[in-house]
């Protein structure tokens, strides 16, 4: 014990001057990091602010002011029924196929096609949403026009499909597949990254044991990318429960509350409803407005949150 | 080619060895590997294999590393060719039938000839049970949850597991230690019944215990299936294995060749070429 040198002791204290700089270093990118965190919540409750207070007007006022004179419930109930149905049209038609397209392109493209294809699918996301609309009402609607018809033919006894069908496609079922292709490429460029990284052990011990391609999907590359799917289909719906001017161009809309997703009568979304009727409102018309905005933060952040729960059972089932 | 006294060998199959022809009716042969050459694009990694590999037999595959020894054994089941660029010429039978033939389904293959790898990989979504019966319950085969129940604790008990598994079936098989994961991967492997299973260095990362379970299971394995095992512990492959298959690369570097192919007797107690005395005694490698 007392051979050993004062010299030969481990420095615990002191330290170069570099090495505190560095130390430095740390503290100011923490620092950092909280000030971006501490923004972010400003921000959000600054704008949850500024929806309530602009929107207070709207919410206290007498039933009969409001347009339609029912009420404000009354008036928003049926743009949040629009919102989230056309959604849920979108999120079931955009997410299967996103998966799909990211499957296709970790898994059976050849490589250059891959790249091809990913390269395309980030594009999509770089179209202009008014771009889309416009695609909707002239491409996309007339061209659905047909398949509708069949739906009606084929699954009338549905609700959704009862009819009768409009000519002109601008239909809850056309907007709804628009709003699919808009989600497609963030959902898409989220679970693809998910994909590749699926552990290459897993996919070995799969193919080995003689699973073909999509059973060695269905054991590893899905159930590891679980909780990133559902991760991506939220900020697809996200966007598809703020998108504005692709469903504002191409619903025609009645205002029923309805599950007929293919004839002239349309509820709209709180979105689209903002953007046509703003330009045209003053005094507390444009007070209900913003108040259904409010409405339109509440349900995104109830789907989200809803979304996170939904994610942290299924890692801790997975645990 | 056959310039070298390695290269006389081969050509001249001194190197191949005779198996006991008592089982499996009387076939001595159960995997017959010809003039194989294994490559990763341009990269020539094994070449001029061959081999008949015995039924019922442990055959291990020593070699230092880099000489292709998993690469080889990768190259029995189809594996290999899951790398992009990567090929294989020439022959690999099964029962006399070309595993590499155009008709054949590598699917197949890989039910027939199963795989265990070197570090434990249990699909950690799954239960121990799920896990075993993944390989049964593919390729659209209906078995009844009776007759699956009793495959799965047959795997079990066959890879030694089933004792310590068997109240807690519905528990993560992730959550086993890695001897018992690398059990339950066996136990996976076997459950679809192959005839054949190529185990990559499968007790590396296990301590000295979980690694004697592991050879006492080859040998109970080795009366049901042909097994192939590579292995860095040269005390493993004496112990443990019937032939030994030496591979090293050439002094100007790869690819990696078969040395010598023999009882494992005979490799460890009087081999015939040179090098493969230098790396049984540990001289190197
Ligand atoms: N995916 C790959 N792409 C290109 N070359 C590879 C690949 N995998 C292995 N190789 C090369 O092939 C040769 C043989 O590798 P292999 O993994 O078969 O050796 P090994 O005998 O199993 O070694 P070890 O004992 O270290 O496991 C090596 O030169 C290696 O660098
Ligand atoms: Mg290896």
């Amino acid at each position: 014990m007392s051979t050993a040198e004062p010299s030969d002791k481990i420095a615990l204290t002191g330290g170069s001057r570099r090495d505190r700089m560095r130390r430095m270093g740390d503290q100011v990118f923490s620092g950092l990091a909280l000030g971006s965190g501490v923004l972010i919540l400003v921000a959000l409750s600054g704008v949850a602010l500024f929806l309530l207070i602009q929107g207070w007007p709207a919410l206290t006022a007498d039933p009969s002011q409001i347009p339609g004179g029912d009420g404000f419930v009354n008036y928003v109930a049926p743009l949040a029924f629009g919102t989230i149905l056309s959604s849920a049209i979108a999120v079931l038609v955009g997410i299967p196929m996103a998966i799909a397209v990211s499957l296709f392109i970790v898994f059976y493209a050849p490589k250059r096609i891959a790249q091809t294809l990913g390269a395309f699918v980030d594009l999509l996301a770089a179209i202009p949403s008014i771009v889309y609309g416009l695609w909707g009402v002239a491409v996309l609607g007339p061209a659905m026009v047909g398949l509708q018809g069949w739906l009606e033919g084929h699954l009338g006894f549905l609700p959704f499909f009862k009819g009768p069908v409009t000519t002109t496609g601008r239909t809850m079922f056309t907007a709804g597949l628009v709003l699919g292709v808009m989600i497609l490429p963030i959902v898409s460029a989220v679970t693809r990254e998910v994909f590749s990284q699926t552990p290459r052990k897993l996919i070995e011990g799969a193919l080995a044991l003689g699973a073909t391609r999509w059973e060695m999907i269905r054991m590893t590359v899905l159930p590891f990318g679980r909780s990133a799917i559902v991760g991506a289909s939220m900020l697809g719906l996200g966007r598809a429960l703020g998108e504005t001017m692709a469903v504002a161009l191409i619903l025609s809309i009645s205002g029923d509350v309805t599950f007929n997703l293919i004839s002239a009568g349309n509820p709209s979304t709180i979105a689209a409803n903002i953007a046509l009727k703003f330009p045209e409102s003053s005094g507390l018309a444009v007070d209900v407005l913003i108040a259904s905005g409010l409405a339109l933060f509440a349900i995104t952040l109830v789907v989200n949150m809803a979304a996170r729960s939904v994610i942290a059972r299924a890692e801790r089932g997975a645990r | 080619m056959p310039e070298t006294e390695l290269g006389q060998q081969i050509a001249t199959g001194t190197a191949v060895a005779t198996p006991d022809p008592s089982s499996r009716g009387g076939r001595t042969t159960h995997l017959r590997v010809k003039g194989l050459n294994v490559h990763y694009g341009d990269f020539h990694a094994v070449a001029d294999i061959n081999m008949d590999i015995a039924p019922n037999a442990v055959t291990a595959l020593i070699g230092s590393s880099g000489c292709g020894k998993s690469t080889f054994l990768r190259s029995l089941n189809r594996m290999h060719e899951l790398i992009p660029g990567a090929r294989t010429e020439g022959l690999v039978e099964l029962d006399g039938q070309d595993i590499y033939a155009p008709d054949v389904d590598p699917v197949l293959v890989r039910r027939k000839i199963g795989m265990v790898f070197q570090s434990p990989n249990p699909f950690p979504t799954m239960s121990i049970y799920d896990n075993v019966a993944a390989g049964i319950k593919l390729n659209g085969s209906r078995i009844s949850r009776s007759e699956l129940d009793g495959v799965v604790e047959w795997a079990l008990k066959g890879a030694s597991l089933w004792d310590e598994v068997k109240d807690r079936l519905k528990g993560p098989g992730a959550g086993l230690s890695g001897g018992q994961q690398q059990r339950l991967c066996i136990a996976r492997a076997i459950a679809v019944q192959p005839e054949v299973i190529l185990m990559d260095e499968p007790a590396s990362a296990l301590d000295p215990i979980a690694t004697q379970a592991i050879e006492d299971l080859l040998l109970e394995l080795k009366k049901d299936y042909t097994i192939v095992i590579v292995t860095h512990n040269m005390q493993q492959a004496a112990r443990a294995s019937d032939y030994t298959a030496f591979f090293n690369v050439g002094p100007d570097g790869p690819p990696g060749r078969l040395i010598e192919f023999d009882t494992t007797q005979k490799i460890f107690g009087a081999p015939s070429n040179e090098q493969t005395a230098a790396y049984v005694t540990g001289r190197f490698g």
